[in-house]
């Protein structure tokens, strides 16, 4: 029965366990997808970029339109300025979109379905925001909490929301990848769960099992895409301030 | 013990009552979206991005509902 519940498929198992000063460090199914997620990134594009030719082949044109995905998104969104953080931009894109279109084939994990992946994820990029826009404008920094041109008796009412929609970035970023991914994923086990009850009537959610794959898939490329081009939003924001 | 498992179902389904207004949103943002290609075609490719962005956002709400009625049902 434990194995049937449609949640069984998140948890973590330890593959080489070993700790550490009472911290557990072990080696386990989530790491193991991370760790595929970035070394199958890796290869596409450095392969795309030892052996580059003038007419790409298959693979150097995927690694090619990737990259240039990214590199309009950035320039679109994050404006002219944020060129030096593309490099960022497209690591976390590519990882995630890899952790989860690897998440979509059958029996295997998904990394980004863990809140603690994402917000880890969501926390870099707050940090990384905050910290370059310190260093970028120093206490002017702060200048972005308050509208210029809104009138100074609304000051007492505005920089409080300000300052908390500001600090609540990282749990909505991270709680939007997240609950996707989950969703998603338990909402297919779920209909696997009702194609096995029906016996012969299972073709019917079958079906809806096959239609829901694609929107699955449509969904994951989509989660990649709204986590970065929020985050280029806020470098933006850090940029430019308002 | 019976009554707190009967209480958990009933939150639950209380707590997805947010789709109403996810329902309502996505229900805008695609109109929207269908007014301005119909008015303005030559906008499609400016227009899609900005509306799938604006989906996923509204999305993302329904799923912190459905977050929510998981965590009450099976945490």
């Amino acid at each position: 029965m434990e194995k049937e519940s449609p949640l069984h498929q998140f948890t973590i198992e330890p593959l080489l366990s070993f700790k550490l000063g009472g911290v557990d460090l072990s080696f386990n199914n989530s790491a193991l997808f991370m760790v595929v997620a970035a070394v199958l990134i890796s290869i596409l594009m450095v392969s795309a970029a030892v052996k580059s030719r003038l007419i790409p082949g298959r693979w150097q044109a995927v690694a090619e339109m990737l990259h240039g995905f990214v590199y309009d998104m950035v320039r679109d969104n994050a404006g002219p300025q944020a060129g030096k953080w593309f490099p960022f931009v497209f690591a976390l894109f590519s990882f995630i979109l890899a952790g989860n279109l690897i998440g979509m084939i059958p029996f295997t994990f998904t990394f980004t379905s863990h809140i603690i992946v994402t917000f880890a994820l969501a926390m870099t990029v707050f940090f990384a925001v905050t910290i370059y826009g310190f260093v970028k404008h120093g206490f002017h920094f702060f200048g972005a909490f308050f509208p210029p041109g809104a009138p100074v008796l609304l000051a007492p009412l505005i920089i409080p929301i300000e300052v908390l929609s500001y600090l609540s970035r990282p749990v909505s970023l991270s709680i939007r990848l997240f609950a996707n991914m989950m969703a998603g994923h338990t909402m297919l086990k779920v209909f696997g769960g009702f194609a096995v009850l029906l016996g012969i009537w299972g073709v019917a959610p079958l079906a809806m099992i096959f239609a829901l794959t694609g929107f699955e898939i449509l969904v994951a490329v989509l989660q990649a895409y709204v986590f970065s081009v929020l985050t280029c939003i806020y470098i933006r924001n850090a940029i430019e301030l308002h | 013990m019976e009554l707190v498992t009967a209480a958990k179902m009933i939150g639950a389904g209380i707590a997805v009552l947010a789709l109403h207004g996810v329902g309502i949103g996505l229900g805008n943002i695609f109109a929207s979206m269908v007014t301005a290609v119909a008015r303005n075609p030559s906008a499609r490719d400016t227009v899609f991005p900005i509306g799938i962005l604006g989906f996923a956002l509204t999305e993302a709400v329904a799923l912190f509902a459905l977050l929510i009625a998981f965590l009450i049902l099976f945490a």
